[in-house]
């Protein structure tokens, strides 16, 4: 903890750092957490001025800002220049949520080919104007912290912005789910039941809560921080998972994340003289 | 087992030792199936014992399985073990709060106390466990008082054990199948024809009190031999083998072995084996303050040296491959252990084959090391 940060007085509003709240591709859901904080609110806004939240008011206060959380993931090319400002006008910026740190489930559209989707979703597919992938901010402009999850752990949020405020590396840890689950006396689903599991390849922050509800872990956290897919998948293959279902286990809001998309496309064939009939 | 201190228990009053143990204001920790498993719970009566229920065991696999009787214990070491109760996977270790001039003061200490617990089930494996993780956390010059406090008192009531699983070696590491000291209470199932009763040895002061509570009668040449029948058939079904020979030496001889490359490739550095293992202890400390920065709290949690944070140091983590990990881990546990605590830091548990979710061995994997030398030598 700083210096600074123990002789500043709480209630001084002109020493506040002023945060920033931005959206880009997304479903607010991770933004709904910040709000979802409410005994936490006081305190967030006794430390800090919210000086751009559209979510929360339309009082918008000029930039620079001293905070800026970012979700959501880069789909167009008006997006892809909209964060650029944003991280010009922010001292910090620290991206939330899948699709901020891995281009969410929309990066599915990478697998694909976007105009043919656009031309049987759009009646007029003319006045779309989109990239052909989604990606994660820290493909566009750098990123000081990312915070996984789909969504983000309420807890977890806190506690990076807490970390920010006290000047201290924020205590988020890049370890599998299962130690989540073994901390917490759950009982192993894939040795014990035989489900597939993706604990052993995900970033822990959730509090381990499908294994604790008899479910196998679906990544929503996206990849640890040294996932070994391979293994996994070759144990998931022997308890029974066809190669499709190893392609789909790892296409979901984190497809985009390079562990889990490479992780895909090592199971993904293309039938050889086009699709069966 | 000496004569004088062998005695029977009907299994019809086997509740009475849930009973003098409530009366000695004891808090009974024993097995219990939950989520298709047997599990060390809190448990009141012998009712919520894993009555029939069997398990069964391999690498990477566990499944609970009915038994033809109503075994009370007919079951082998699940995935959990003693050790959350001796070092707990959170413990908060204090709480503070700012003060006007930017000091901290400490709020009400923790409690330095424990439930009186009582230990029902602990397998001659997990004693030797407890041993070791004593030894870890008591055994040295500055020992934290929450770690001895949580150890104070703890009786144990052990269960020989009367079968081995497929992922159990104890008779390589030589702790077990037979406890043969470490209890209060040791207890030999028998299950015959048309009787069900435990033959019991007595192992400190207080288990003799606690026996002479419970409807007892000298054990017979009969049952004697019905429960030394069991203990042989446990030593005879032990389902792995590791060869301890010279094992320390062996490690260190290859530490650059390809073979840890070869397993690396498995392993999924998830951290499974070191948090089922009854003797891994890494803990880490955090702190967690509140957004005000008014409020601090210190947390001990579970850690494990499989991952990246455990060995970070200035610079980065020491140990950035899951390769340098797994060696870690393994020549700590049966190599290491030795020069720094005296004995092997493995038990022969098996729950890390078991619980590995792709099944590694570290029996195969000492297997492969040591043949690899055989191999070596064999080669003109």
């Amino acid at each position: 903890m700083s210096a600074d940060s123990n002789q500043t007085p709480a209630k001084q509003t002109s020493a506040k750092q002023t945060l920033a709240v931005w959206k880009f591709s997304s479903c607010d859901g991770c933004q709904l957490s910040l709000l979802d904080c409410e005994d936490e609110l006081l305190a967030l806004a006794d430390r800090l001025r919210i000086a751009y939240f559209l979510e929360a008011t339309s009082a918008v206060a000029e930039g620079p800002y001293d905070i800026s959380i970012v979700e959501g993931s880069i789909t167009t090319p008006h997006d892809a220049e909209r964060i650029r400002e944003v991280r010009r006008q922010s001292r910090t910026l620290i991206t939330i949520g899948a699709c901020a740190t891995a281009g969410g489930i929309q990066a599915l559209r990478n697998f694909g080919d976007v105009a043919e989707f656009t031309s049987i979703v759009y009646a007029s597919p003319d006045f779309i104007s989109t990239l052909s992938t989604s990606t994660p901010i820290s493909a566009h402009v750098p990123v000081d912290f990312e915070l996984n999850g789909c969504p983000i752990n309420k807890v977890q949020l806190l506690e990076v912005i807490g970390a920010h405020l006290a000047g201290r590396r924020p205590r988020v840890r890049g370890h599998s789910v299962c130690v989540e689950c073994k901390r917490r006396g759950t009982v192993c689903v894939m040795v014990a039941h035989g489900t597939p599991c993706l604990g052993p390849v995900t970033h822990a922050g959730c509090g381990a809560i499908c294994p604790a509800y008899d479910r196998g872990c679906y990544g929503c956290f996206g990849p640890m921080e040294s996932p070994n897919t391979a293994a996994l998948s070759a144990r998931m293959a022997e308890l029974g998972s066809e190669e499709i279902d190893l392609v789909r286990v790892y296409r979901t809001f984190n497809a985009g994340s390079a562990a889990f998309r490479e992780a895909s496309e090592a199971h993904e064939h293309e039938p050889a003289g086009g699709a069966p009939a | 087992m000496s004569e004088s201190a062998s005695h029977t228990l009907e299994r019809q009053d086997f509740d009475e030792l849930f009973g003098a143990l409530a009366r000695r204001g004891y808090t009974v920790v024993g097995p219990t199936v939950r989520d298709q498993a047997i599990v060390y719970e809190e448990i009141a009566s012998s009712a919520e014992l894993p009555i029939g229920w069997t398990d069964e065991q391999e690498a990477g696999h566990y499944r609970l399985r009915r038994r033809e009787d109503a075994a009370l214990f007919g079951y082998n070491v699940g995935p959990h073990s003693w050790k959350r109760y001796q070092l707990p996977p959170e413990v908060r270790l204090w709480r503070a709060r700012r003060d006007a001039d930017g000091g901290l003061t400490e709020l009400e200490p923790e409690p330095r106390t424990a439930p009186r617990y009582a230990f029902l089930g602990a397998r001659s494996c997990e004693l030797h466990a407890m041993g070791i993780l004593d030894r870890v956390l008591l055994g040295g010059a500055h020992t934290d008082p929450a770690d001895r406090a949580r150890r104070e008192d703890v009786l144990v009531i052990a269960v020989q054990c009367a079968q081995a699983g497929n992922t159990c070696f104890c008779s390589s590491m030589g702790t077990g199948p037979t406890a043969e000291s470490g209890f209060d209470i040791a207890l030999t199932e028998v299950l015959e024809q048309d009787r069900h009763y435990f033959v019991l040895e007595v192992g400190s002061e207080r288990g003799g009190e606690l026996l002479g509570e419970l409807r007892h009668a000298p054990a017979g040449q009969h049952e004697r031999a019905a429960a030394s029948a069991a203990h042989d058939r446990a030593a005879a079904q032990m389902g792995r083998e590791l060869d301890v020979t010279d094992i320390r030496d062996l490690l260190y001889r290859n530490l650059e072995n390809p073979r840890w490359e070869e397993v690396a490739e498995r392993c999924l550095s998830c951290g499974n084996c070191t948090m089922v293992c009854p003797t891994c202890f890494c803990t880490s400390v955090e702190d967690v303050t509140d957004l005000a920065g008014e409020h601090v709290e210190r947390h001990q949690r579970w850690d494990s040296c499989f991952t990246v944070d455990y060995s970070h140091i200035h610079g980065g983590s020491v140990r950035a491959s899951t390769r340098s990990r797994y060696r870690q881990w393994m020549t700590h546990k049966l190599a290491t252990w030795i020069d720094q605590f005296g004995s092997s830091g493995c038990v022969g548990c098996g729950r890390c084959i078991a619980w590995c979710p792709v099944g590694i061995d570290i029996t195969e994997e000492a297997r492969a090391i040591r043949d690899s030398e055989a191999v070596g030598d064999a080669r003109p």
